[in-house]
């Protein structure tokens, strides 16, 4: 899983059913010290996120199709948590 | 899933069994800011309604394949929706 902070939202009118009612998040991903990496995921979100929170981000198709409980999801990149402190060492 | 520019399209008339009758685009992957970012990449059109200078959205790897009416063909890259518009929040 990585993450991210949530920058914005992407719509679309014309796209896979897979896609209809559901929110796509423009996500930037972060090095585990918060800061951003320079690259961005488009993720369905499970969690109502909103913008500007960090979350959590499981980018692997399998997990993903078992958390929209959709076994032909063409999707890889899901929003699973908001985080709310990333502790680095004890 | 990330966005990308349609700049072109492939035509192949020998192909691959499951690739036939496929409409295949030339997407110029884009950044958050959507200027051109990395290589031009060949996509199938799961939408099969993208057309030039649009954005998209796609995916890759397996889950390009899946995103096909037949999920087991030979696809790396699949175009998933036309994009309206990117809101970007300022935080």
């Amino acid at each position: 899983m990585k993450i991210g902070q949530v920058t914005g939202t992407v719509v679309s009118t014309i796209h896979l059913p897979i896609v209809t009612g559901r929110r796509m998040l423009l996500v930037d991903l972060l090095d585990i010290t918060g800061e951003a990496t320079g690259d961005y995921v488009i993720a369905i979100d499970t969690v109502d996120a909103g913008a500007g929170e960090t979350v959590l981000i499981l980018d692997e198709g399998t997990g993903a199709r078992q958390v929209l409980d959709e076994p032909e999801a063409p999707i890889r990149a899901v929003v699973v948590g908001i985080v709310d402190e990333v502790r680095l060492g004890v | 899933m990330h966005l990308a520019r349609v700049t072109g399209t492939v035509v192949a008339s020998t192909i691959t069994p499951g690739l036939e009758g496929m409409r295949l685009l030339i997407l110029q992957p884009l950044d958050r800011e959507l200027k051109p970012k990395g290589e031009a990449v060949v996509a199938a059109d799961a939408v099969a309604m993208a057309g030039l200078d649009e954005v998209v959205f796609f995916v890759a790897s397996r889950e390009a394949a899946v995103a096909m009416p037949d999920s087991f063909v030979p696809v790396d890259h699949a175009v998933v929706g036309i994009v309206d518009a990117v809101n970007e929040v300022k935080i």
